[in-house]
């Protein structure tokens, strides 16, 4: 943050006047609108004292006795706003509260000082704040930065801020050449800026341009729209692909059908949420890398309660799909209280690591959120490990054989039993995973698994039973299908008609989308 | 042979009944049901109402009780299922006896109770923000209603300091309270002049967990002009719908959303850096600066330490409707104390114009005729740590609308329960 102050040194041309003891009062306590207007007078003529101050309050960094003195307090310690010399803060001081209206305002301010800031990544922040902020008292800061900016890419986009202000001038010809510069802008902002100007606007000429600016700009922010609902579809059937595959081996594959899927998953979460802890606890210096060692403790945590399941009650039950059912949904009701017992019935916290938060701007009207990138891509890496795991190495053989026609694997000298339990663990690690990523996006609690154990059956059932391949098509088909209906029709229709959708699909064909095929023993 | 026996069986089985009753009044205590659902999907938010409940009595007993009686509790779990609310209040009415029942937080559970409480004459205390529409001899309303809550909240959202919204998105989830609450207020923003075009009504089903459409929906209706948006998405919904939030860059000072079912419990599990300035609309905040509300969390964090209520021995929040649960069973305490007797009808007489020194800082009063109270209404701003920094609230206490104004046909209705002069 210090760093940042040095670059405000260079500022407005305006004669520069030291920040007072009244005037940092004046921006610290009282009316908004007062606060506001003695915000933007000192803004006007800032010195170092008064950046530093305006950005300790956009930091929640003073304190005010009210009608005496404002203080800015960093680290415990006071400091004087006038001198920058440290001094104690008396008991009675109160925070200053800075409400919406106040915290835009000072970004802003802060924003329009940064202009004028000699790193380009500070200036670009500051005229994305700016942008949208068609204030014509600004203009004239605006106008001299955008003389003096030198890097083009930033100067066009200056120059769109600039015309966004010179939009409110009283000048015809102005407003005209403001009009048309807006057009080259792909800015939700500025959509706004032409909308409200096209209500008010009282010459004719003027609006024709302004809503051809408008259509140009719509057209473009119309792009944004549809690849972030492209995004959000696929998004939603990585989730369901993830979620699903644990399923299609315990279910696709063994036949298993394993109502206690969700809460292996909820074991994974959980399995996070221990890590993240231990994380906070002694590695805190680490703590952005504790999803990564949350991954495998996840896959483990779901794997060991998936072989004690299978080794203790699964087992007896193979070939009896409604004790299965039954037996494992009680197993489900179980891990659940459990759970509550342990954890407490509250959800608990999963942060996300800083890496993971945000997003990264693809458009100006696109931000695609970090952590729905990583599980994209964190799905697809266990679909191909799990893929590799079944075709190419002996245990997936086995698995297969085994599958397909127990009593000649068994006569090959493949220990079936064994091959059951760990077919099953590696369904269950999955599940683990798939708990595990769910933390990032949404709650950890002990209900986490009811609610995607539907969404999981469906996938695997539509996919067609024992297809790997189907899984993957299933996952990102209802994906990318809900999201397209959800933008048309609202969530609770979505929902409903993807239901719909799928009790016509299984009706017309049972299998599934990929149809089991070669020398199965039970097909 | 048969008939004589299940006859002599029936006066046995009264017999039994009659010295059940007579045991528990010379028993020396009196009952207090808790309904609160200790698991399913509203465990999260009721089980710290039933701790609150727990931790009321056992105060009021260290003081001797009521009447010279100790207060029992009698805890039954309806597990967040609606049809077993209304089984779980005849059980505790008939079989157990309670004098008063405190519980339910959704609409729906509520008026699963409702009919039954009614029938048997029982006293039911409910602690939840609701949709209003209703008025019972038989409840008090310790929650606020739609004037209390929803409408100053939109109120503040129009003026300069909230940011002077022109448009506005009504999120909620698909149920009872959001239905009703969402046509109220669009009829009070058609009152203010808010156009059709620029309100924007939207339902996600229970336990939605994928916001992301909806984000992007608001981003757009945002371009059109100033947009506030106003979400009554209860439970666990809120955090994936604030995350999606935080990660999709939408700022409050842009877009502010002002929650009704948001407090501090609920945002336990969220990462609230993103959502500084988003608002929440309650009629406390654990936050305000009162020497009865130091004292309530002081009392709460003993509590919860002592007891190891997990979540809140580490860290212990308090809430509105935990609030509203302590404000509620010490009125009934001093209702039968003025009454001097546990019977109902007395109770309920006796419960009129009560007051009670709230942790909010103000004096709430039971009002005389409508079973609601009277409440002072904040609007919080989300900090980073998890609490809410007040950033503006009614002059003083806010007497309750149960009818909204706002709906067809209310202005004909009585500020009072039927049946009420009986």
């Amino acid at each position: 943050m210090i760093k940042l102050l040095v670059f405000l040194a260079v500022l407005v041309a305006a004669p520069v006047h030291a920040l007072t003891a009244e005037e940092a009062l004046a921006m610290a306590a009282g009316e908004s609108d007062a606060r506001i207007e003695a915000l933007n007078k000192a803004v006007a003529a800032a010195d170092e004292r008064t950046a530093a101050f305006i950005q300790a309050m956009a930091d929640d960094a003073v304190r005010v006795v009210p009608g005496k003195q404002a203080f800015i307090v960093r680290d415990d310690k006071g400091f004087d706003p006038v001198t920058g010399a440290e001094m104690p803060v008396p008991e009675d001081a109160e925070d200053v509260v800075t409400n919406n209206r106040m915290r835009g305002e000072i970004d802003t301010a802060l924003a329009a000082l940064k202009l004028f800031a000699r790193d380009d990544k500070v200036r670009a922040a500051a005229i994305k704040t700016l942008q949208g902020e068609a204030d014509a008292s600004r203009l004239p800061l605006i106008e001299k930065a955008w003389a003096a900016e030198a890097n083009p890419a930033l100067k066009a986009q200056l120059g769109i801020v600039r015309a966004a202000a010179l939009l409110g001038s009283d000048d015809k010809a102005k407003r005209m050449e403001a009009a048309r510069l807006l057009a080259g802008s792909g800015d939700p902002s500025t959509k706004t800026v032409l909308l409200e100007r096209i209500r008010s606007e009282p010459d004719s000429e003027v609006k024709s341009v302004l809503e051809a600016s408008l259509v140009t700009v719509e057209a473009k922010l119309a792009w944004g729209d549809r690849l972030g609902a492209m995004f959000s579809g696929i998004s939603l059937g990585s989730i369901l692909l993830l979620v699903a595959l644990g399923l299609a081996i315990t279910y696709g594959l063994m036949g298993v059908i394993n109502m206690a899927h969700g809460e292996l998953m909820m074991i994974g979460a959980y399995a996070t949420y221990v890590v993240q802890g231990l994380f906070q606890k002694y590695l805190p210096g680490a703590f952005d890398w504790y999803l990564v060692a949350a991954v495998p403790v996840a896959f483990m945590a779901s794997a060991l309660m998936g072989a004690l399941l299978e080794r203790s009650v699964i087992r007896f039950l193979y070939g009896r799909p409604l004790e299965t059912l039954l037996a494992t949904w009680g197993i489900s009701l179980m891990l659940m209280q459990l759970v509550r017992t342990v954890f407490g019935a509250q959800n608990v916290g999963v942060e996300n690591p800083s890496w993971m938060s945000g997003g990264v701007a693809v458009m100006a009207n696109l931000q695609l959120p970090w952590n729905r990138i990583i599980i994209i891509g964190f799905a697809f890496a266990v679909l191909l490990g799990m893929a590799w795991l079944i075709s190419r190495t002996r245990l997936g053989l086995f698995v297969r054989g085994v599958t397909q026609n127990r009593p000649i694997a068994s006569c090959m000298g493949v220990n079936t039993a064994r091959i059951d339990t760990y077919a099953f663990a590696l369904g269950s690690g999955i599940a683990g995973l798939a708990g595990c990523a769910l933390s990032q996006i949404g709650n950890v609690g002990p209900d986490l698994g009811q609610g995607y154990i539907v969404d999981a059956f469906m996938v695997v059932v539509l996919g067609g039973v024992g297809q790997l391949a189907g899984t993957v098509y299933a996952a990102l088909g209802l994906g990318v299908l809900n999201k397209f209906l959800e933008g048309w029709a609202g969530a609770v229709l979505a929902k409903i008609a993807v239901l719909v959708f799928i009790i016509i699909f299984i009706q017309k064909r049972p299998q599934g989308i990929f149809a089991m095929k070669g020398r199965s023993a039970e097909a | 042979m048969q008939r004589r026996f299940t006859l002599k069986a029936l006066t046995a089985a009264v017999a039994l009944a009659g010295a059940g009753t007579a045991f528990a009044q010379a028993g020396g205590t009196i009952k207090v049901g808790v309904l609160h659902s200790l698991s399913g999907t509203m465990a999260i938010s009721e089980t710290v109402l039933k701790d609150t409940v727990l931790m009321a009595i056992d105060e009021i007993n260290a003081k001797g009780g009521v009447l010279g009686k100790k207060l029992e509790p009698v805890i039954v779990d309806p597990a967040s299922n609606w049809p077993l609310f209304a089984e779980k209040t005849k059980q505790l009415l008939t079989q157990d006896k309670v004098s008063v029942i405190f519980g339910c937080w959704t609409s729906v559970s509520r008026k699963s109770v409702l009919p039954v409480v009614e029938e048997l004459n029982g006293l039911l205390f409910y602690p939840v923000q609701y949709e209003g529409e209703e008025l019972s001899k038989n409840v008090f309303y310790t929650g606020a209603a739609p004037n209390q809550q929803a409408i100053p909240a939109v109120d503040y959202l129009m003026s300069k300091d909230g940011g002077a919204a022109k448009r506005w998105v009504l999120l909620g989830t698909d149920y009872v309270y959001p239905r009703t609450t969402n046509k109220i207020l669009r009829a009070y923003l058609k009152s203010k002049g808010v156009k059709e075009t620029d309100i924007d009504e939207k339902y996600t089903p229970f336990g939605h967990s994928d916001y992301q459409t909806i984000v992007a929906d608001i981003k757009k209706f945002s371009q059109g002009g100033k947009t506030a948006v106003v979400s009554t998405i209860n439970g666990d919904s809120n955090v994936p719908f604030y995350k999606e939030l935080g990660n999709a860059g939408l700022k409050a000072k842009d877009v502010p959303v002002v929650a009704f079912s948001v407090g501090e419990e609920e945002l336990r599990g969220v990462d609230t850096k993103p959502l500084v300035g988003h608002l929440a609309a309650w009629n406390y905040f654990q936050s305000i600066k009162s020497p009865a509300n130091t004292e309530f969390i002081k009392k709460w964090s003993a509590y919860a330490k002592a007891k190891g209520i997990a979540g809140h021995k580490d860290k212990p929040l308090t809430n509105d409707p935990m609030e509203a649960t302590y404000i509620g069973i010490n009125m009934w305490k001093q209702a039968v104390e003025k009454a001097k007797t546990t019977d109902v009808d007395a109770v309920i007489k006796a419960m009129a114009g009560q007051t009670f020194k709230a942790p909010s800082g103000i004096v709430s009063k039971m009002d005389e005729k409508n079973h609601h109270l009277h409440k002072s209404v904040f609007i919080g701003e989300i900090k980073a740590d998890g609490q809410f920094n007040v950033v503006w609230k009614t002059p003083g206490p806010v007497k309750a609308k149960p009818w909204s104004p706002y709906i067809e046909g209310n202005d004909k209705k009585k500020d009072e329960p039927d049946g009420k002069s009986k």
